[in-house]
């Protein structure tokens, strides 16, 4: 037709293929259109939950889009056309709006069929380094690890072992910062809490986030599934080093497990012990 | 109204500017003690517009902070505080203020009256709002608000400026003009889409604006005088710092993008030269979406510790609020078929608010599942997801109604291949920077994070946005230059360039004082194109309005 409507055809064109480019070009697609998973299995439900959505929004997305881009191409202003002088359709707002209801009624079922898997934490695999408690969410064998997560400016404090909560200074559990070790196939429940301001548990491979807000304890629970480690940080803003608030997962075997945490205990204690003998030495010399 | 209000008569014969007062003051001081509508209007727009470049450089300034990993151009504190001050201006200095100035200018010309309901206090607006926005970039020369635009405490620095009291003014005052001043004829079922646009938004702000004001009222204790509403070392509730924030946050989403929609539903049929389809289901879907604004707040707290069964109650909250809004859009699209589009500038950056948006509201239905918002929540997937919602439902109406009514305000049309080019400037260079953020949100980026390391994925996706921010940018200056080139040179427009269907064009552009001397009798949803109709039936000749006709290539 006209030149300059050949030219915003080649401009929709031109944009429409820098979208798709954009979407294709990364190599590992798969990994940046759906969020990460596979350490732990309520990060797996969520991926299918969010897979199901994907499908459902691409096909309303393209419908929509579709119309829009159809009907704006089509019914450009020609010499003699006349625009039909329509004021509406009872028939149609009906059925579009219980069209979207009914999509709308799918997600929710869909949600709350895949929620279980979710929320409830499933057995360990038989392993010999349980401990119970009672106060959190537990698999229904009651079998779990516990352990405690303090955040606070900016750095994760995780204490091991059940009591952590009421005890960590008297029970003497042993602890690590930054990086949790966990062993593989078990199902470990976290108990969140903070110290200072509102932070924010998150290792995307591991499920959701969960905020620690300060006054609150809040739950979560992973089961690794393999060995590995894994990426998280804090998400939600605790101030200006909120970016260097990372937070790590090293999943090892059991046996590993167990020969880290008597380590970490013992390396604990004799660092006590040294910082003991220096008060000690200090106080006596009269320097403290 | 005189009998020869009803008259019809070709348009436009104002004498009004026959009356006009010859000039005795400075011009500025005309400025500074006007109580007519129109320049208040101006002066909301115009101080918007400075709020929003100010808004958008802390936005450049972000986004190259950000363009390669582990870049030490901005500290921590700086970038927090770039950050505060970005989401800060761009909320409650420009875009809820920038629809007051639309609003202000138009609603009382579209309704057929002469001023607003109460013109000194709507003066008394505007400059609260000015006071607001200078107290708060007052605050660079000492400690900038580090916090976030939502302040979760204990956290949070407080932030309290008058512009709260100035938007509540202002929506009453759009409130009892709506309802008190509309033309003879002009009963609810035929009030143009945008003035319901703005009575929801006057509305939406009198429920929510109180649940900050006393929020940050009760945070400004909590920090001064030792009270202990959110301090939980003395057994006080953050998460009621976010119950009240959020019950104002969210419906603040639609008191910026609702007045967007109303533009939308208005330019549409101007250019599709179609009445606008299921005109009563859109107005019904706007005051749906209202009242369940009001009703979805904690879905921004799917993180936080809430009971299972209120998450599900804000899931489907969610949800349901997804309906009016896609009704909203098939209507819109709907109005396009089997028209006789005029591609204006308007209609451009209108048909690209419905494909952004439409973007906007499907993530959004991802994120209302509240399972799956445990992995989106805080990411930039978020980011990419308001800002689908509300730059692309807010920001790209905003320039949809200034192509629109420019000519209008200052009597001039703005030129349109300038406007085009702004406008694919910005829709390209705002899907490469929001798009991909889609991609980082998912690939485990946290918002909010001043640096990140080199290895995780996210370089390439962060250089692509902050190259797309700049392309973004840039198609902005283009259109500023266009205002200030077509205010000079522009063609000179006439009362009705556009052909439109709404009392406005019945008066001379720019309108003079007091905008009409008489004002007509409206019959139907549209009453300039009732009264071509009949000027033409009597005159026998077609109504050439304006110049419309060299820029829409009929």
């Amino acid at each position: 037709m006209r030149p300059d409507f050949t030219r915003r055809r080649a401009v929709v064109a031109f944009a429409s293929a820098l979208a798709l480019s954009l979407l294709a070009a990364p190599p590992a697609l798969a990994d940046f259109i759906v969020p990460k998973s596979g350490g732990s299995p309520n990060a797996n439900h969520i991926d299918s939950l969010y897979k199901i959505i994907l499908y459902i929004a691409a096909v309303v997305f393209a419908i929509v889009a579709g119309t829009l881009l159809y009907s704006l191409l089509k019914f450009r202003a020609k010499r003699g056309a006349v625009a039909a002088q329509i004021h509406g359709n009872t028939q149609l707002e009906v059925s579009w709006t219980v069209g979207a209801a009914l999509i709308l009624v799918a997600l929710t079922v869909i949600t709350f069929v895949k929620l279980p898997g979710i929320i409830d934490p499933p057995n360990s695999d038989a392993s010999p380094v349980l401990s119970a408690s009672t106060t959190e969410p537990t698999p229904p064998n009651g079998k779990k690890l516990t352990i405690c997560v303090q955040g606070r400016q900016y750095i994760w404090r995780y204490t091991y072992g059940s009591g952590c909560l009421k005890n960590y200074f008297t029970g003497k559990l042993p602890y690590s910062f930054t990086t949790m070790v966990v062993p593989k196939g078990q199902t470990v429940v976290l108990d969140i809490q903070s110290n200072d301001v509102i932070h924010s548990w998150w290792v995307p491979s591991m499920g959701g986030k969960v905020d620690a807000v300060p006054g609150y304890t809040t739950y979560t629970w992973f089961k690794a599934l393999h060995t590995g480690f894994f990426h998280g940080q804090c998400a939600q803003l605790c101030g200006r080093d909120h970016a260097a608030m990372v937070a790590f997962i090293r999943v090892v075997s059991p046996a590993q497990y167990k020969s880290w945490l008597s380590r970490q205990k013992t390396s604990i204690s004799s660092a006590n012990d040294e910082v003991g003998q220096l008060r000690q030495y200090l106080t006596s010399t009269g320097q403290l | 109204m005189s009998a020869t209000a009803t008259e019809p008569r070709p348009v436009p014969q104002i004498i009004t500017d026959a009356v006009h007062k010859p000039r005795t003051t400075k011009r500025w001081v005309d400025w500074v003690t006007t109580t007519d509508h129109k320049k208040i209007g101006i002066m909301y727009l115009g101080l918007a517009m400075v709020f929003f470049c100010l808004g958008g450089v802390e936005a450049l300034m972000m986004r190259l902070q950000l363009g390669v990993p582990g870049n030490t151009l901005l500290s921590g504190e700086r970038y927090n505080e770039l950050m505060t001050m970005h989401g800060t201006t761009m909320v409650f200095l420009f875009l809820v203020p920038i629809w007051a100035g639309f609003a202000n200018y138009f609603v009382p010309l579209m309704v057929g009256a002469r001023d607003m309901a109460f013109p000194r206090l709507n003066a008394l607006s505007f400059w609260l709002f000015l006071a607001g926005g200078v107290v708060f970039y007052c605050t660079l020369f000492w400690n900038p608000p580090e916090a976030g635009w939502w302040s979760y405490p204990p956290l949070s620095s407080i932030q309290f400026s008058p512009t709260g009291i100035s938007s509540l003014l202002g929506a009453i005052n759009f409130y009892a003009t709506i309802v008190n001043m509309r033309a003879p004829g002009m009963s609810w079922g035929r009030l143009p889409l945008f003035v319901w646009g703005i009575l929801v938004y006057a509305l939406l702000l009198i429920i929510a604006l109180p649940a900050v004001a006393a929020a940050v009222t009760m945070l400004l204790t909590d920090r001064h005088y030792g009270t202990h509403f959110f301090d939980p070392t003395a057994h006080g509730a953050p998460v009621l710092y976010q119950h009240l924030f959020w019950f104002f946050g969210h419906p603040e989403v639609y008191i910026m993008v609702l007045p967007g929609f109303a533009v939308i539903s208005e330019v549409l049929p101007v250019f599709s030269r179609k009445p606008i389809f299921g005109y009563k289901a859109i107005a019904a879907a706007t005051a749906a979406i209202a009242f369940l604004a009001t009703l979805v707040w904690a879905h921004h707290m799917f993180a936080s510790p809430v009971p299972l069964v209120v998450l599900g109650f804000f899931m489907l909250s969610s949800f349901l609020i997804g309906v009016p809004t896609g009704i909203k859009i098939f209507n819109w699209i709907a109005t396009l078929w089997r028209g006789s589009l005029r591609m204006t500038t308007a209609m451009y950056y209108c048909a690209g608010t419905i494909a952004i948006f439409t973007i906007g509201g499907i993530t959004g239905i991802f994120l209302a599942v509240f399972p799956v918002d445990w992995q989106l929540n805080d990411t930039y997937f978020v980011v990419a997801h308001f800002h689908y919602t509300i730059f692309g439902g807010g920001v790209f109406p905003v320039f949809g109604a200034l192509y629109y009514w420019f000519p209008k305000m200052s009597g001039r049309m703005m030129n349109e291949r300038v406007g085009k080019f702004s406008f694919w400037l910005m829709f390209i260079g705002f899907n490469l920077t929001f798009f991909v953020q889609h991609a980082l949100g998912l690939s485990g980026m946290p918002r909010r994070v001043y640096m990140y390391p080199p290895g995780l994925g996210w370089s390439a996706y962060n250089l692509i946005s902050t190259v797309g921010s700049f392309i973004l940018a840039a198609g902005v200056l283009v259109t500023i230059v266009n205002v200030a080139r077509s205010l000079k040179v522009g063609k000179v427009a006439g009362p009705d360039p556009w052909k439109g269907n709404t009392l406005e064009w019945f008066t001379t552009s720019p309108p003079p004082p007091n905008n009409f001397d008489a004002i007509p009798r409206v019959r139907s949803l549209e009453p300039m194109r009732d009264i071509r109709r009949q000027v033409e039936r009597q005159t026998g000749v077609r109504q050439k309005t304006g110049g419309s006709e060299r820029f829409a290539r009929v």
